[in-house]
Formats: structure tokens, sequence, C-alpha cells
């Protein structure tokens, strides 16, 4: 649906590589375009017209993202460049000063790097014990395999909502109920959740929340790290410079800005932000609810034609959501997506930057169809009859 | 060469790759190697036993696309019992060839089904990955010596 809004859809592309980035509707790209073309200019500190509507736009940006995830004020949204920067942040400026050894930090094997390889450099600095949650026999995670992670120690849990290979949608609401009854931090990774389904940051009990603006239809180099106030307060910035800080001297006396400016040093990706909003703004105009309906209904059209199709070994065959984890038999991931490609078929061959999912699900590299909205049974119906006609594969080596 | 003359080599590179399987862990008398592409997902070991200037004997394992896998299977056969002064030149070409450059398909061999993988770029870093390999190994051998 709405696929008239993507004008790169026009090009004859099918792509179903949205786990990966999305494409931008024209709201997006005007909002980008018209800061470029219009109004360029610096925020916080200009006296000027342009200035004046660049800095608006972009604290515009923050209100919605806020009445988005449901914060509880503006001062919880900070801008980022993108999911990877918001948990470095988390862990390096709030965990870094807040775990001693002997703490635990339940993770798993299924989350992205950027949910898990700060964690591990952490652990090795600190001495604090990285736990990771059992996946279960079709490599989700459940309330239950946290709930048996959970120790006098565990001071923090940080999982993915919605994890990029076998897409399974965690519970992350009832996760939270446990976290606060056992004083546990609760980290949420919402890379692939926030374009697709609901969430509230308070009804939810999430203490920490990242996400990036070009997963749901924003400008690359965007993100958002929400935090609870008391928490974010807490944070020892990683980065200083710029419009954080309200002086200092040669002294070395100096002092930092409130939240949320005091976490987002030097000239941020304005372009970016004022899109990020008109992105918000697109989804709204469509509404969440009716996005993940469709695709939900898409998915398990994808999945009906795919298990029809002799020699694909579907990784996560009971998963609803958007995304699809195959191999073809007998053909590496890779040599899949160039014959896609071929046909104008854009998907991904990897393994998709969650290194330690191997460990369980025991093979290396796998091929991903990961759907969105503006797809449609059509698109679907070609890469199953390209997949069909597996025997094609290796036609296009020379 | 006839597309699927080459199609068909290496379809039987890929399929049956020659000196597949790494020595024992071991001989010390291979120099192994890893190669990998950090665009894409190959993932190579090769392993060299060098004698008085000579690759005596060539080995890999590993996890790799059609290209890749074929080539470097190409790769211990072409090879194997060439002087490194000869493995130099063919290497020189063959990256030559791979980048639209000059080269002599003479000395090449079989390697010259590959002559036409340049108008798949994402598949030209697929092709050159055993030769980053057999690069380091007689890197490694030069500065032993």
């Amino acid at each position: 649906m709405n696929t008239e809004d993507f004008d790169i859809l026009k090009t004859g592309i099918d792509y179903l590589d949205n786990a990966a980035t999305t494409m931008k509707p024209k709201s997006v790209i005007k909002a980008v375009t018209d800061y470029y073309k219009e109004y360029t200019s610096n925020i916080h500190r200009g006296d000027y017209n342009n200035s004046i509507r660049a800095d608006k736009e972009y604290e515009t940006t923050r209100e919605k993202i806020r009445e988005f995830i449901n914060a509880q004020s503006k001062e919880e949204i900070i801008y980022t460049n993108g999911t990877t920067n918001g948990l470095n942040i988390v862990v390096f400026g709030f965990m870094q000063h807040y775990l001693k050894p002997g703490d635990e930090v339940i993770i798993d094997q299924a989350e992205h790097a950027s949910n898990s390889l700060p964690w591990i450099v952490l652990s090795k600095k600190i001495g604090f014990k990285l736990v990771f949650a059992p996946l279960d026999k079709d490599y989700k995670l459940t309330v239950e395999s946290i709930k048996n992670c959970i120790t006098p120690n565990t001071k923090v849990i940080s999982i993915a909502h919605i994890t990029n290979t076998i897409g399974d949608t965690r519970d992350i609401n009832n996760i939270g109920k446990l976290c606060k009854e056992n004083n546990i931090l609760f980290v949420v990774d919402a890379a692939q959740s926030i374009a697709h389904t609901k969430i509230d940051v308070q009804e939810d009990n999430i203490n920490f929340l990242a996400f990036s603006g070009h997963k749901m239809y924003g400008p690359t180099g965007t993100g958002i790290l929400y935090g609870k106030k008391f928490l974010l307060e807490k944070i020892q910035p990683i980065e200083y410079g710029g419009d954080m800080n309200t002086e200092f001297s040669s002294t070395g006396d100096y002092s930092l800005k409130e939240l949320p400016t005091r976490l987002e040093a030097g000239t941020r990706n304005i372009a970016g932000v004022i899109g990020l909003g008109a992105a918000i703004d697109y989804i709204n105009s469509i509404g969440l609810e009716k996005i993940h309906n469709y695709e939900i209904s898409l998915h398990q059209y994808l999945l009906e034609q795919m298990k029809q199709i002799p020699n694909i070994k579907i990784y996560n065959p009971s998963t609803q959501g958007t995304i699809v984890l195959f191999n073809v038999d007998k053909y590496f991931s890779q040599d899949v997506a160039i014959y896609l490609n071929q046909l104008n078929i854009c998907i991904r061959a990897g393994n998709h930057c969650a290194k330690m999912l191997h460990e369980v699900i025991q093979d290396n590299s796998t091929c991903r169809i990961s759907l969105s909205f503006y797809n449609t049974k059509e698109d679907i119906d070609k890469v199953v009859e390209a997949l069909r006609n597996q025997d094609k594969i290796l036609d296009t080596l020379v | 060469m006839d597309a699927n003359v080459k199609r068909n080599i290496i379809l039987d590179n890929y399929q049956n790759p020659s000196n597949k399987g790494l020595p024992d862990s071991n001989d010390k008398s291979y120099t192994k190697v890893n190669s990998r592409n950090e665009s894409c997902i190959d993932n190579i070991d090769v392993a060299a036993k060098i004698n008085n200037e000579k690759l005596e004997d060539i080995k890999f394992d590993g996890e790799a696309c059609a290209i890749c896998t074929s080539c470097t299977s190409v790769m211990t056969k072409q090879f194997k019992g060439k002087t490194l002064e000869e493995a130099k030149e063919i290497v020189t070409n063959f990256e030559n060839m791979i980048n639209e450059q000059p080269y002599n398909p003479e000395i090449l061999g079989e390697f010259n089904i590959y002559d036409e993988i340049y108008k798949q770029p994402s598949r030209k870093k697929c092709a050159l990955l055993p030769i980053e390999a057999i690069k380091k190994i007689i890197q490694n051998d030069n500065n032993r010596s």
C-alpha cells in the first residue's frame, strides 16, 4: 500500500531489504531539501529568521518523537546518529559508571552487534558477567527464558524488541514488568520494531530505548536515544564540545547544560532531524496499527508461498513479523542474492551483523527477506517465482 | 572462451573443488593465512608450503560463494609447483585482468575463465580474495628470508 509515495519504487526494483534500511517517502525528501534550499542555517544561536525556523523545526521533531513513544518529557529524547550510537552512549556513558564486578547483564545470542559488542567490550573492562538467555527451539526469546536467568546480581536486561534475523517480537511489556519487580534496568534496541509496531516506553517500563531514523522512512545518520530523565542525568557524556556546555575556563572549571542538550555536542544532523520529523508525520498519517496489520498479512502470504518452494530451509517459519530468514539447498547465500539482483530483486545475504546467531542456528550465512508496508503481493510473487527457478541461480556466474 | 565452457569449469571447481581441506594444524611446514572481504561474507583459509622459493603445495578451506570458492580451487592448481617469481607474475596479470588493465592471458591458464568478471562489480572482490591470500603468504615468506 502507499507505493505511490515512494519515487524510488517506480524504478522497477523489488525492494525486500527493509530491515537494512527503508525507502524515503516524497514528504521526507521534501522536508530535507526544503531545509537545504530555503532555510539552511545553524540552530540554537541565530537571531535571524532562517535560524529561528530551523530551530523550531528541529525541536518540533523532538516533540513528535516524544509523543510517538509516549515519553514523559521532551528532555528524555536525545538525538543520536543511529541505534549503535544510542546504545554506545548507554553502555559507555552510563553503564561504565554504574556496573561493578560481580554484576550480571542479560542479553541473548540473536542480538545485533550494536547490542552485544559494546556489552562484551565493557564486560571485559569491568568484569561484570554477561549472561546469554537461551533461545527456544524456534530461536525465539521468551519471557520465561529471561526469568530463569535473573539472579540477585542481575542489574540490566538489554534486548532487541524485534531481532533483525529471526524477527521475533519479544514481549517487552512483560519483560519490562519483570525488570520493575526486580529493580533491573531495561534497555531496548528498537531498531527493527519502531516502524512496525507500537512502543510505549512508560507502559513497557523501558529505561533506555534506542532506534534509527533510516529504518523508519527517515534520513540516514539520525537516531534517538530515549532514557528516563533521572537516568539520562547520570550519563557522563562521551562527547564534549560546542552547544552542550554553559561555561568553561583555562582553570579547568566547566559546567554543562541541562538535558537534552548536554548529550548533543556539536552541530547535529539538522536536515536529518527535520526529515525524521516528516517521517513521523508520514507514519502517523497512515497509522502504525494499519501498517502493522498489513505487514503481518503480507508476511503470512510470503511465508505460505515460500514454504511451498522445494529445497528451501526457512529458519523462522513460526515467526510473525516482517522477516523470512532462509537458505536455498546447495547454494551459498550470496550467490542467491546476486542471482536475485539480476532480476532487480533486493535481498540481503550474510550474517546480518548478528554474529553469535550461527552458534545457535548452525549456519554462518543466510538470505533474508524483510518487508515493509509499501511491498505488494506482486513483489512477493516475483521473488517466489525467482526462487522456484533455483536451477538458474548459477547461470549468471559469467 | 565460450560462456558455457567457462560456467561449467567454474561450477566444477565450485562443486568439486581441488585441494580443499587444510593440512594438520601441527604441520609447521605450511604457512596459513585467512582472507575475508570486509564488504562480503566470503571467508577462506589458504595454507601453502614453500620450499626453495617454490610453492610446493597449496590447500584451502572456508565458506564462500561460487566465484570465490572456484577461483581458490583454480588458484591451488595454477600455483602448485610455481616459483615465487612466477607466482608473483601470475598474481599481477590476474589482478590486471580483473581490474580491466592490460594483461597477458597466456600465463593465466585456467584463470582465464574469470576474464569477464569485471562486468559484475560485486563479484570482483570474490575473485580477488584467494589472490589476496597468496600475496600475504608470499609476503610472509619474503619477510622471513
